[in-house]
């Protein structure tokens, strides 16, 4: 059935998807706090350039990554120069690719749910004696919890399936770089059907699995709501 | 103590540019039509909107000048929006606890129980804002408001986003605030039926200005005011509830002895009311008249006559001891009554609206 190599590409996957999605999560609220408020004209900038990665083929973005981070790249060149490594082909340089990938996928829904906690609710919790962070985890927070949770989902389910980027940032080495979808990919190009099919079925009853909770979740919070 | 303010504020072609000096007791009105600055000013004074050239004290302590500016949740007050603007995710009780808890204790003048009670609240607690018509969430959103302690109530026209049956469900509780609680009411609105049922003290706006600012019933019954000069214009004067008879009515007694009757009412005796009289209700007589069906007849004194925008009619301000009525008469009638200010008079009153 699954190789140790599958297990290994599997096991790649799951870790890249919660590990960028945690760190796109902590950055991306800032973000989208800034977005969702801001009146600064330059806006239109920053906000195209968040939704750029959802129109650009994943394989141009993973070439202007691994020129960027190689050896030769601006941000690899410079590590090297400080006695670290270069990130093409390492697994940091994934997190770093997926982020950028699922990065419209996290500041969009966020972006919206701020907006939507923000105004009124923000000035009643003021008249409340409410200070301004206070406001935010009291009111902004638990309104904008399903934003969040539409945020998660959408990144990790999309790094499941990154394939594109990963290929040009990471390549294909087994135990590092190597994740579910380009091990599906190998097992094709190898004529091994039965291993392409047992991984792919496991990822299909994953992402399913994934949506149904989100959905299921997001009905109960509905539900908490009103009783 | 008192609360004054002064802001000056320029947003788009929009000028505002008021001096308030507001009593720190009592409900105050700021009235005006829309577009006249009052739910702006009260955002100034909320600190909600952040406005340079202002400067606002509450009974002695400065809350904003040229260099001061006390954030929203610094100052010490109490704001209801015209919609309810309930939590969603809290239910009624961690509504109302949201703002007691960020409140020191040794702060804490208002008691949760009794605040409950007092708007009617008790049965309401475990629901949720989406649970609630549109009076109960206004009455949560009061509640919330008190529970803070304020030293100042601030209130943007709370009925305006109700039915009439809603409002007639909530009045009585700011009323009842009114009475039992010693905190200063500043309430915004168009309305000037409420008003005139609420408020003690009265400020009129015009577009961003202050045409006038005085007690109710002076600025209700001055002629130099647009308020006296309207199709509903009314004087309110106050009364005491005397006695009930059997025939189904209520008499009031003014102030200089004289009595009012009216339908009867369920109000205790001894009861202190507002009873709202309107100027095209009141006649005019030079002697009491005998076989009438009217049954008030007031002795008063003439005070003023002046012109209505109907040239037909013409407004008369009236004295009752120290009370003002106002009568709207035609012009023929002050001519063939040849009627001269100084003069006594008898008002015959057709009906009275009362206000507790």
């Amino acid at each position: 059935m699954l190789s140790a190599d599958d297990i290994t590409a599997l096991w790649v996957t799951f870790k890249l998807a919660v590990v960028s999605t945690a760190i796109l999560l902590l950055l991306c609220t800032p973000l989208a706090w800034w977005l969702a408020h801001t009146r600064w004209r330059g806006r239109t900038v920053i906000e195209a350039l968040v939704m750029l990665p959802l129109v650009l083929p994943p394989t141009v973005l993973g070439f202007y990554l691994l020129l960027l981070l190689g050896p030769k790249g601006w941000v690899g060149a410079s590590l090297e120069a400080m006695g670290f490594n270069h990130l093409a082909f390492t697994f940091t340089g994934l997190v770093i690719g997926s982020m950028i990938y699922s990065l419209p996928f996290v500041v969009q829904p966020l972006t919206s749910a701020f907006q939507a906690a923000g105004g009124r609710m923000l000035e009643v919790a003021a008249t409340l004696r409410s200070s301004p962070v206070d406001r935010f985890f009291s009111v902004v927070l638990p309104l904008s919890r399903r934003g969040f949770l539409t945020a998660t989902v959408l990144s990790f389910a999309h790094t499941l399936g990154e394939f594109g980027v990963i290929i040009m940032v990471g390549g294909n080495i087994p135990g590092s770089t190597q994740v579910a979808s380009i091990a599906i990919y190998n097992h094709v190009e190898a004529m091994d059907y039965a291993s392409a099919h047992t991984l792919s079925a496991i990822l299909v009853t994953l992402s399913f699995s994934l949506l149904l909770a989100v959905y299921a979740l997001n009905r109960k919070f509905k539900v908490v709501a009103i009783t | 103590m008192s609360i004054t303010a002064s802001i000056n504020l320029q947003r788009g072609s929009f000028q505002l540019e008021v001096k308030l000096e507001l009593p720190a007791k009592g409900i105050t009105a700021l009235f005006g039509r829309s577009g006249s600055g009052k739910t702006t000013i009260l955002r100034c004074i909320a600190g909600l909107e952040r406005v340079n050239s202002m400067s606002l004290s509450v009974n002695g302590d400065v809350w904003q000048d040229e260099q001061l500016f006390l954030p929203v949740h610094q100052r010490a007050l109490g704001y209801v929006f015209q919609e309810a603007s309930l939590f969603p995710h809290l239910n009624v009780e961690r509504n109302l606890m949201f703002g007691y808890n960020r409140v020191a204790k040794a702060q804490r003048q208002i008691c949760f129980t009794e605040t409950v009670e007092l708007l009617g609240l008790s049965s309401l607690l475990k629901r949720y804002p989406e649970q609630l018509s549109g009076g109960q969430r206004q009455r949560v959103a009061i509640a919330r408001a008190l529970l803070t302690s304020p030293r100042l109530l601030l209130m943007d026209e709370p009925m305006a986003s109700l039915d009439q049956s809603s409002k007639a469900e909530i009045l009585p509780y700011i009323e009842r605030l009114h009475a039992s609680l010693g905190i200063p009411i500043i309430y915004v609105s168009h309305a000037i039926d409420e008003v005139s049922r609420l408020a003690d003290y009265m400020v009129l706006l015009e577009q961003g200005r202050v045409l006038a600012q005085g007690p109710l019933q002076e600025l209700l019954t001055r002629t130099d005011l647009p308020l006296a000069h309207s199709a509903n214009a009314a004087a309110v004067i106050k009364a005491r509830v005397q006695a009930h008879s059997d025939d189904y009515i209520s008499e009031l007694q003014l102030a200089d002895g004289q009595c009012l009757a009216i339908s009867q009412q369920n109000i205790a005796l001894g009861t202190e009311v507002r009873a709202r009289v309107l100027a095209r209700d009141v006649a005019i007589a030079l002697v009491p008249p005998q076989q009438f069906s009217v049954n008030n007849c007031l002795a008063v004194t003439l005070l003023e006559i002046s012109d209505d925008p109907n040239p037909g009619h013409v407004l008369l301000k009236l004295a009752l001891s120290d009370q003002v009525l106002l009568s709207r008469i035609s012009r023929r009638s002050l001519q063939r009554l040849a009627l001269q200010p100084g003069q006594l008079l008898y008002a015959l009153v057709k009906a009275v609206s009362l206000d507790l």
